[in-house]
């Protein structure tokens, strides 16, 4: 049905062009301008990275350009043309001829996005059935084919299967092969790795960056990881609360910057090099301004270094294209006299806080589940060994990451510390007493106190008909904080400031944050009790860069005022190296490598931590990154494999004699300084090994 | 499966044996006793001749052992009055004491003799079920494509006109108790002066005085369109509204489902969505809730029988209760338990089934 306009469509003409694009939310209070003259242009084969804080409006966009904006939201103005042809004009038929067939989309929790109650082959086979009128035979062979293509295994199997049987990664490579059934001109993509580990993340962006090659696809992707971005596109456009800030090569923008705010983003992500007391991330100060509430002319005035008033604020900021380059443009009015390369200026170099005694050590823990395989409760009993012989210490104002995938053990540790599980064996001293078989009920008041979790995913704690400010109000009054309701309402507040949401937001019902905004909700809900004992369970992972950097000083001021120890367990490494003294990586519920953090960030490495560091994005353009994609995904800890638990995707494997690693746990091998290492490698072998990551000659 | 299945009966089982214990206590408490006794004997009975008939008839002794040779778990009672015939629960006009069996109760399918009806218990209760039976069928067959109908309609476009107009029906019509409906429904349709049948007479549309029949006694012998179709609509009214309220809900949670957006972006259309993604979805809560509505159609059924004076179960168990037959109450309420208990189990199953989620995992 649109053969015509294809064949009449000149390539050198963008496939996508938005411009000067409007989009608002009515609510019942008011009219919310989520997106303001928003301009950009796809060309075809472009991949064209969509980046910004939470809330600016990037979702908004990509559903714009799908026309999906639900009830309430509407485009105000400006055009979007896709093959010349204007989509915000078009009725919904014409919608549904191009959406699926010459638009598609991604988007992130993979496993939200599939029918549960349908077969995987089903809803493959239905785009080109809707789209092409292919037979249902054709159509699921086709789905068998692209299956392949995104590289999944046993291809028979899969589209057979039902998306609850399919591991995260697994469903998200049937969304991206739903997506490229129909061979889309545009595929959209919002943040289609959040929801996974690293590893799987790069597999999927490997794909994702081959098949758009392969295919000629134009791509639109939405990320809020600089570093994902630089991976994967070649142009990028900087949002700010709702406006198009900075566009350009992602090379250009990303060594050359020429706005206040990408310069800023840059300085608030932990690059290599970065470090929390001598070199610590600069966060944005202020806060995000909520769309109504937008400033007179710069959006980013009121946070902007060089802010210069009659300039700033005068009025409405056109975008000024930089001479000499790929189309780069910039929404700053002083983008000609800013020194782009000076140091910060405001660069507070903190003190180390010494660490002290030994608060809590861990012996020879062990945590074992039985679950039933039966579906009915019947069937066999399986253990699941989530954690094996754990041992460590942690000491005070000391902070000891725990790095791990999905999967590995981290959380279910969290949980045995925190005494929401007992363990199977071992022991946990707390302040020289032992809480290994104390569950929090019949902890005493003080222990409960002192060790507090933040945890890993706020969006199923937080209770979806209480406004955000009760919720943290509940928090004070169980950790019985504060002696009036107008105390616990100050310090609710101040927790508010504290995570960087507007006060506002008090009043505000949960569904109406966006993704990044509720996250911080349970960050501030977590640090309502004051606590000796911090456990971090992926804190920031869901977290704006620039929110992150606010929330890791956070975290190490805290520390350093209170000589809180810290456990953070995180799977993101860049933000790990930043922030922590001591690093122990999991797999599989072993403890697989420990030592200081410049110990386990250079070789040896245990060859899983060396391929979870080169999974690690790094939006610096003069780092050289080796490239180590992990096969398959991470075992199930209900049958580990035999031997070492990393054998199935070792890339060293074939180095140990004797076929060792099929048969044997590998023993811990203590290098120098402490260093452990789980491994058969001998000694030799690991020497050998080189960085990860390498910085160019400059 | 198998296993989720034998282990559900199980359960079932030992619910069952403790709801009909629970039944036969009340029924068997001493007040009830005398009154069967005055009844059987004579009005003008003394203390002790009273005590004496429940004892020479098999109702003394513990309300244990009484409930076993009821339930034919235990042997029945054997005694030898004071004239020396040997009388016994088994023993009856047609076998001796030789020749009697020695468990006689609902297992070995004795149960009992109605006094109300003057037959066996069993024999009476098999025909009013079925009559029952005929009832039930035809208020499923309104009522459930009836309510997932509007339940689906309202519920995919939530706070549409179509929504409105239907779930305002709906919350009206769960809110009109059975009697109430029942009656409205006779005076608008079935009475010769009132409502619309002498319009409709007068014109000449309908053949009869009325529209419908206001009562269903005929319909014991030939169920018509003419006197069936209101004791079906008033009860199928009642549920109708519950279970399309149930619908749209989980119809209107599913719309919003990530899922169902994935299928619009597809380019899905619209009627498409609803009916292969949304459709299976949202029809797992209703179907829990349609199982579960059978027993509590029984409830309605008393209601509607007695007023349409349609006689079947309802109507019997109204009458049993009315006129103090124990075992034919006792006979109700087993088959009451029964169709409770097996619904719930076909509820458990078809969730599992419909649901893949927890029948593959
Ligand atoms: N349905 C809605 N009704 C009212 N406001 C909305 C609605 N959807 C989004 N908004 C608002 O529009 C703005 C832009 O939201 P959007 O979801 O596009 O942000 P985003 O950049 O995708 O953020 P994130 O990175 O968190 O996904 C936010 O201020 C948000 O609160
Ligand atoms: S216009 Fe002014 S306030 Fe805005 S980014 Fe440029 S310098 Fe900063
Ligand atoms: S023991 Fe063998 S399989 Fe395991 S990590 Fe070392 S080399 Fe790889
Ligand atoms: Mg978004």
């Amino acid at each position: 049905m649109t053969t015509s306009a294809d064949t009449a469509w000149d390539p050198s003409k963008p496939i996508l062009e938005i411009d000067h694009l409007s989009i608002s939310f009515f609510t019942r209070l008011r009219e919310i301008p989520a997106v303001m003259d928003f301009s950009c242009k796809v060309m075809a084969g472009e991949a064209m990275g969509l980046v910004g804080e939470s809330g600016c409006g990037k979702s908004t966009v990509a559903l714009a350009v799908m026309r999906d904006l639900g009830k309430n939201g509407r485009i105000v103005g400006g055009t979007i043309k896709f093959k010349g042809r204007d989509l915000t004009h078009m009725g919904e038929e014409e919608l549904r001829h191009i959406r699926g067939s010459e638009i598609a989309m991604i988007y992130q929790e993979p496993m939200a996005s599939l029918n549960p109650a349908m077969k995987i082959g089903a809803q493959l086979a239905e785009v080109p059935m809707i789209h092409q009128g292919m037979s249902r035979a054709d159509a699921w062979a086709l789905a068998r084919q692209i299956v392949a293509d995104v590289r999944l295994p046993d291809p028979d199997r899969i589209i057979n299967a039902y998306p609850h049987q399919l591991s995260g990664g697994q469903q998200q490579r049937i969304v991206i092969a739903m997506a490229l059934m129909s061979k889309p001109a545009l595929l959209i993509l919002d943040e289609p790795t959040t929801a996974l580990d690293v590893t799987v993340e790069a597999g999927i962006v490997d794909l994702v960056k081959d098949l758009g090659k392969k295919y000629g696809t134009s791509m639109l992707f939405i990320s809020h990881n600089l570093g994902l971005v630089m991976d994967v596109c070649n142009r990028i456009c900087v949002m700010y609360s709702g406006e198009a800030v900075e566009t350009g090569a992602v090379t250009e923008v990303f060594e050359e910057m020429r706005h206040p705010y990408t310069q800023a983003l840059f300085r608030s992500i932990p690059l290599p090099g970065a470090d929390k007391n001598a070199r610590p991330l600069i966060s944005i100060p202020g806060n995000f301004p909520l769309p109504h509430e937008r400033p007179k002319g710069c959006n980013f005035g009121p946070r902007c270094d060089y802010f210069q008033s009659g300039r700033c604020d005068a009025g409405e900021i056109p975008m000024f294209p930089v001479p000499n380059s790929d189309r780069h443009e910039t929404r700053c009015a002083k983008w000609q006299e800013i020194d782009w390369l000076a140091e910060p200026a405001k660069r507070a170099v903190k003190q180390k806080a010494p660490i002290g005694k030994v608060v809590l050590k861990m012996e020879d823990l062990k945590k074992y589940y039985s679950v039933s395989s039966g579906a009915f409760g019947g069937g066999l009993k399986k253990v699941v060994k989530a954690n094996e012989t754990l041992s460590f210490e942690a000491r005070e104002g000391e902070t000891l990451a725990i790095v791990g995938e999905s999967g590995c053990g981290k959380s279910t540790f969290a949980k045995v510390l925190m005494g929401l599980e007992t363990a199977t064996s071992g022991s946990i001293l707390l302040f020289d007493e032992n809480v290994q078989s104390t569950p929090i009920q019949q902890r005493n008041t003080d222990t409960v106190s002192s060790v507090q979790m933040v945890f890993q995913n706020p969006f199923d704690t937080l209770n979806p008909s209480m406004t955000v400010g009760r919720q943290i109000i509940r928090a004070l009054e169980i950790f019985k904080h504060g002696s009036s309701d107008e105390d616990r309402n100050r310090r609710m507040l101040e927790l508010l400031d504290l995570v960087k949401l507007p006060r506002a937001f008090a009043d505000r019902m949960p569904r109406q944050l966006s993704g990044g905004q509720k996250q911080r909700v349970g960050i501030a809900r977590a640090f309502a009790g004051g606590a000796k004992v911090v456990v971090a369970d992926e804190p920031v992972s869901a977290l704006d860069v620039s929110v992150q950097a606010a929330v890791t000083d956070l975290l190490m001021d805290i520390q350093r005022e209170n000589r809180t120890t810290l456990l953070f367990i995180s799977h993101d490494l860049s933000i790990v190296r930043y922030l922590s003294d001591r690093v122990m990586v999991m797999y599989l519920g072993h403890v697989v490598e420990m030592g200081t953090t410049d110990q386990v960030f250079q070789p040896p490495y245990h060859p899983y931590t060396e391929a979870l560091l080169s999974a690690v994005p790094i939006a610096d353009t003069k780092v050289i990154r080796k490239r180590i994609v992990l096969e398959g995904d991470i075992p199930s800890a209900m049958n580990p494999p035999p031997g070492c638990p990393f054998q199935t995707r070792c890339r060293w494997k074939s180095q140990v004699p004797g076929g060792l690693c099929d048969r044997e746990m590998p023993p811990v091998q203590v290098l120098e300084g402490g260093h452990n290492i789980k491994c058969h490698l001998s000694t030799e072998i690991l020497q050998t090994m080189e960085p990860v990551i390498k910085m160019a000659a400059e | 499966m198998l296993m989720f299945v034998v282990r559900r009966l199980g359960l079932m089982i030992l619910t069952a044996l403790a709801l009909t214990f629970i039944v036969f206590f009340l029924t068997n408490l001493r007040p009830n006793l005398e009154k069967l006794a005055r009844t059987e004997g004579s009005v003008r009975m003394s203390e002790e001749a009273v005590d004496q008939w429940i004892i020479q008839n098999g109702h003394g002794g513990s309300v244990f052992v009484r409930y076993g040779e009821w339930m034919g778990l235990m042997p029945g009672w054997v005694l030898t009055d004071e004239k020396g015939t040997v009388r016994g629960r088994c023993i009856t006009a047609t076998n001796t004491p030789e020749t009697a069996p020695r468990y006689c109760g609902v297992l070995q399918g004795d149960w009992g003799f109605s006094t109300f009806f003057k037959k066996p218990v069993l024999d009476s209760l098999g025909e009013k079920l079925a009559a029952t039976g005929w009832l039930m069928l035809a208020v499923m067959l309104v009522m459930v494509p009836a309510s997932l109908l509007i339940g689906v309609l309202s519920g995919m476009r939530e706070g549409s006109r179509t929504d409105r107009a239907l779930s305002t029906f709906s919350i009206a019509s769960t809110a009109t108790p059975e009697y109430v409906s029942g009656v409205i429904l006779v005076a608008l349709l079935a009475s010769p002066v009132v409502g619309l049948s002498p319009l409709l007479a007068s014109w000449g549309w309908i053949e009869g005085k009325t529209l419908f029949l206001g009562t269903a006694t005929s319909a014991i012998d030939d169920i018509t369109f003419w006197n069936f179709t209101l004791p079906v609509m008033t009860i199928a009214l009642y549920g109708i509204g519950y279970i399309a309220r149930m619908t749209r809900a989980s119809m209107t949670e599913v719309m919003t489902a990530q899922y169902i957006r994935t299928a619009r972006l597809k380019g899905v259309s619209f009627g498409a969505v609803v009916v292969k993604h949304a459709l299976r979805n949202a029809l797992i809560a209703p179907f829990t809730v349609i199982m579960l509505q059978f027993p509590w159609l029984l409830n309605g059924v008393v209601i509607v029988e007695t007023l349409f004076n349609y006689k079947g179960f309802g109507w019997t168990l109204v009458q049993a209760a009315g006129n103090n037959d124990i075992n034919l109450l006792l006979g109700c309420s087993v088959v009451a338990v029964f169709v409770v208990l097996v619904t719930q189990l076909i509820s458990d199953v078809g969730y599992v089934f419909l649901n893949p989620r927890i029948r593959l995992s």
